[in-house]
């Protein structure tokens, strides 16, 4: 096998060198009625070129977005990567340590995740982030609880309008420590309902969830939100699902959020079916010592030189064990940085220039798509690169005809909001082109 | 001055760099996009104006040749697998195949869409189904989610299907059984499910025996969590009493899974009476440690616990494969997505490479592999469990403090000589500890290299203590001021003026 060195011959002279005739010997310590006394049923080794072939021919049954015209959004984006991010993520220096426990020869992945930090920190307008955590939705529950411990209060009140696997994922982790639940509505216009905020809002509340832009594509108006959850003492967690809209929309920290979660896999990584992903998790600065995660910190080695460390780790789990702020352990640093490298890459101007490729190509398809007969768009709030339409035929059946012609044509709202089951929601990125969305507006009947 | 001639440690050429926001002038880019096809409109006429943001203050204006320039610097900063013998305990670190890596980059793979039909899905769904099958063997269970995204994620799934499970059958319970040797995830998660922690001693040999079980098992108890083999790198050769104990009680047994690297086609921990293990992929199953992820931790499961597992799970139904989202005890969802895909193609394919007989194979090195550094340093170094090892050997400094040499001063005079440090002062059971795992990818000269490396130091211990307090000399920095990092943190760079 060629990813063990050890041949026969050598496997032999430790044998020798250990005092035991075989490899037996050293697993004497297993009970012989635990013993597995016959072959492991996975399928004999493949040579690398059948292992390829057999894998690629797995990936080929996939539709995907170099095969199809992708309007599917939903909280995995079809962004461009630039080339130079994969292979600075395939250089065995960052693809292939662990986390950085030995700082002296870490440096790389310390310095780089610093600076992850502080692009997160500009990025959503907040103070200190953490080096990521798993992903959107868990960085969303994780929000909840440390809430929970600042406050000490058991009710989280969240948007309907937050992802439904955010929802989904906060309720389960929530639930296990008596937690409750409370869902607010959103308007005609497709943003939470403020006046329902207010009502359910009270000193019992945590914290308040939303997300922005919203599952339903509509930014939300945040700085009347923290107002309302900070009268009553609650934080507001604000859930960014779609990081390349904080090119041009008002991030959450100038919005009086205290705790801004979300999705970094937009920011380079893209789809891969939906993970790996990396959540980040930014806070204010009287918060951190109640974050989950790894922190990095800068310091400086006994001859004064600046370097980087893991710090702030007794809230950690491998200090702290059943007081630790999370059980939080690998994360997701790798995608962490490739996240970083597109950050640097985009630049300020690059970051504003595909956030709005993004809202101009959506405010188009919006205009387009709105006008062929038998769709209207649902809500009024502003959008960014996602919207709702409503369809007069079942979504389900519009969605299948458009796939005849590779087109992907978005998300059946029915399968998450039963009272939306009308609804179409349609997500267009940079990668769209006018032609594309052409095509979609004439495949749905509207002529050109 | 440092010592270490003719071993593979050297000094050579690296370059400083400065944080990229030091970086850079205005107006310099990095990025293309295409042209603007449709209307140009201004962004406050589709967004109002108070919404939308004035720039990004502090980011950094670069070229492309300067990103490059960046990351490929910082990254000589980095020791890693691909550089050289990583012999972190528990953490597995085998070499990272680069077929894994081509193949999670396939299109069909890498640009699919998670919410993308069913019918156009079913490569990705036939190998997260064939992955399951392969896991679930490996392990010895029924059912396995590949939802989870880390090992610790996988704890607290599994714990969570073992709360829904006492809740169904009419209390949750109050307490889980962990023993001092765990790893720090375990009772974190515990407590993450409302769990008060009762510790466990481990025996004199190093594993947790039954009697000390049997003494704090009753009704309350929700599970026993158990390593094994253990963070010492033993079998925990009771572990079949200790479940039947367990059970007698209605309690579950969860197994830690961070170790199975040792016993794959040896044993299975199903058949040790194991109820839930979690396994990670980026330790056993060869997924690249990425300096902290990305990882995944499926868990596996016996069939009782498999209502409760968070949906979707992948069926088989005829010819087609779907996902099952009606599962109404199901715990919910840990993550958003089926799962961290591209860790599962990875594992699929190494999986596929090695083969039955290969996985078996590589268990077998694994524990050989650390025999023989366990029985090349035994005597150099205090051997506080001495018995055959699993996959990893745990010495400790005793020997050297007389000198007033420590465990970190091993360590770090390690990277001097060419090589990452082992696990330090973890199991915390162990007065400081020195774990080593040296994985099935190492040779035999490796292992040699490295042996050499730990007399030395040892003969240094006695000779030239000195050397190794200042250690490490030939990285680009020496040892870092920790206290002056927590006290006055600096976690982010900050723009100036
Ligand atoms: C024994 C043990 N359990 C659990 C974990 C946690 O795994 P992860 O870091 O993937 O969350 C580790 C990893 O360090 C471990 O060594």
């Amino acid at each position: 096998m060629r990813y063990i060195p050890n041949t026969d011959a050598d496997c032999k002279a430790m044998l020798q060198a250990i005092g035991v005739r075989s490899v037996e010997e050293l697993f004497a310590d297993i009970p012989a009625a635990v013993r597995l006394k016959r072959p492991l049923k996975v399928p004999p080794a493949l040579s690398e070129s059948e292992v390829a072939r057999q894998v690629r021919a797995l990936a080929d049954k996939n539709a995907n977005a170099d095969r199809y015209s992708m309007f599917l959004g939903a909280g995995c984006y079809n962004h461009f990567s630039p080339s130079i991010l994969n292979h600075l993520v395939l250089r065995g220096e960052f693809l292939t340590p662990y986390t950085p426990y030995q700082p002296e020869v870490a440096q790389g992945t310390l310095q780089a995740l610093y600076e992850y930090q502080t692009l997160i920190c500009l990025l959503t307008g907040m103070d200190v982030s953490n080096a990521s955590m798993y992903e959107g939705a868990s960085a969303t529950a994780e929000a909840a609880l440390m809430a929970h411990r600042i406050t000490g209060r058991s009710e989280v009140v969240m948007a309907r309008a937050v992802h439904p696997e955010y929802r989904a994922v906060t309720r389960t982790y929530a639930s296990q420590l008596g937690i409750s639940f409370r869902e607010v509505a959103f308007t005609e216009a497709g943003v939470t309902d403020i006046g329902q905020v207010r009502k359910m809002l009270s000193e019992r509340v945590s914290c308040l969830v939303v997300q922005s832009p919203n599952f339903l594509g509509v930014i939300e108006d945040l700085t009347p939100l923290a107002e309302a959850a900070h009268a009553v003492g609650a934080l507001l967690v604000v859930a960014v699902a779609e990081p390349v809209s904080l090119g041009i929309v008002k991030p959450p920290g100038e919005c009086g959020a205290d705790i801004v979660t979300g999705e970094g896999a937009g920011l380079g990584t893209g789809l891969n079916y939906g993970g790996p992903a990396v959540g980040f998790f930014a806070t204010r600065e009287k918060f951190m010592r109640h974050m989950p995660g790894r922190l990095v910190g800068e310091t400086e080695d006994r001859e004064g030189r600046t370097g980087y460390v893991l710090t702030l780790a007794t809230r950690e789990q491998h200090i702290r064990r059943e007081k630790a702020t999370s059980n939080i352990c690998t994360s997701e640093s790798l995608i962490a940085n490739m996240s970083a490298m597109y950050m640097v890459t985009m630049g300020p101007q690059g970051l504003r220039d595909v956030a709005l490729l993004n809202l101009r190509k959506a405010a188009y398809a919006k205009d387009r798509l709105a006008k062929v007969r038998g769709f209207s768009l649902r809500f009024t709030g502003p959008t960014f690169n996602e919207f709702v339409l409503r369809t007069k035929k079942k979504p389900g059946e519009i969605l299948k005809g458009l796939l005849k012609r590779q087109i992907i044509g978005g998300l059946d709202l029915g399968r998450f909001y039963p009272e939306l089951k009308d609804c179409l929601l349609v997500c267009v990125t940079e990668q769209n082109s006018r032609p594309e969305i052409d095509a979609l507006a004439k495949a749905l009947g509207g002529g050109r | 001055m440092s010592g270490t001639g003719n071993t593979i440690g050297t000094r050579g050429l690296v370059l400083n760099e400065p944080l990229i926001f030091e970086q850079g002038s205005p107006g310099r880019v990095g990025y293309s996009l295409p042209p603007v096809d449709v209307p140009e409109k201004k962004a406050e006429v589709l967004i109002p104006k108070r919404l939308l943001r004035d720039g990004i203050p502090g980011m950094p204006e670069v070229s492309e040749v300067d990103v490059i320039r960046h990351y490929t610097r910082i990254s000589q900063w980095n020791y890693c697998v691909d550089l050289g013998f990583f012999p972190l305990g528990s953490c597995t670190m085998k070499y990272n195949p680069r077929i894994n890596e081509d193949m999670a980059r396939l299109p069909g793979f890498a640009k699919a869409h998670p919410y993308q039909p069913e019918e156009l899905s079913q490569g990705a769904l036939q190998l997260m189904w064939e992955l399951e099958q392969y896991l679930a063997e490996v392990a010895g269970m029924d059912r396995v989610t590949l939802q989870p995204s880390a090992g610790a994620h996988g704890e607290l799934t599994g714990l969570m299907m073992i709360r829904a499970y006492h809740t169904s059958r009419g209390n949750p319970r109050s307490k889980v059984l962990i023993p001092d040797s765990a790893h720090g995830t375990n009772p974190a998660t515990s407590a993450l499910c409302g769990y008060r922690v009762v510790p466990v001693k481990e025996g004199p040999r190093g594993i947790v025996e039954a009697k000390a079980v049997a003494e704090v098992m009753d009704n309350e108890v929700a599970a026993i969590m158990v390593t094994s083999p253990n963070t010492l790198g033993l079998f925990e050769d009771q572990i079949v009493e200790v479940s039947k104990i367990v059970h007698a009680k209605g309690g579950q047994v969860y197994c830690d899974g961070a170790n199975l690297n040792s016993v794959m086609g040896i044993s299975r921990p199903g058949d040790c009476g194991v109820d839930v293990i979690q396994i990670n992929l980026h330790k056993t199953f060869s997924q690249p440690h990425g300096g902290g992820g990305p990882g995944a931790g499926p868990v596996a499961l016996k069939k009782h616990l498999a209502p409760f597992m968070p949906v979707p799970t992948v069926e088989k139904k005829g010819n087609r494969l779907t996902l099952d989202f009606k599962r109404p005890k199901s715990i919910g969802k840990v993550r958003a997505f089926a799962a961290s895909f591209g860790v599962l193609v990875r594992s699929y394919t190494y999986i596929r490479s090695m083969g039955s007989a290969g996985l078996r194979r590589a268990s077998e090195v694994a524990v050989l592999n650390a025999n023989y550094i366990q029985s090349q340093l035994k005597g150099t170094y205090h051997l506080p469990y001495d018995r055959h090892c699993m996959h990893e050997c745990v010495f400790t400094d005793a020997l050297q403090a007389r000198h007033d040499i420590h465990t970190v001063d091993i360590a770090k005079r390690l990277i001097d000589y060419g090589f990452h440090p082992p696990t330090i002062y973890f199991p915390l059971i162990v007065k400081a500890a020195l774990m080593i795992e040296p994985t099935e990818t190492e040779s035999k000269e490796t292992l040699d290299q490295f042996i050499a490396a730990m007399k030395r130091i040892a003969q240094e211990a006695e000779e030239n203590p000195e050397v190794l307090r200042q250690a490490p000399h030939n990285p680009k920095v020496t040892r870092m001021n920790e206290t002056k990092a927590a006290r006055e943190p600096k976690l982010r760079w900050r723009p100036t003026s």
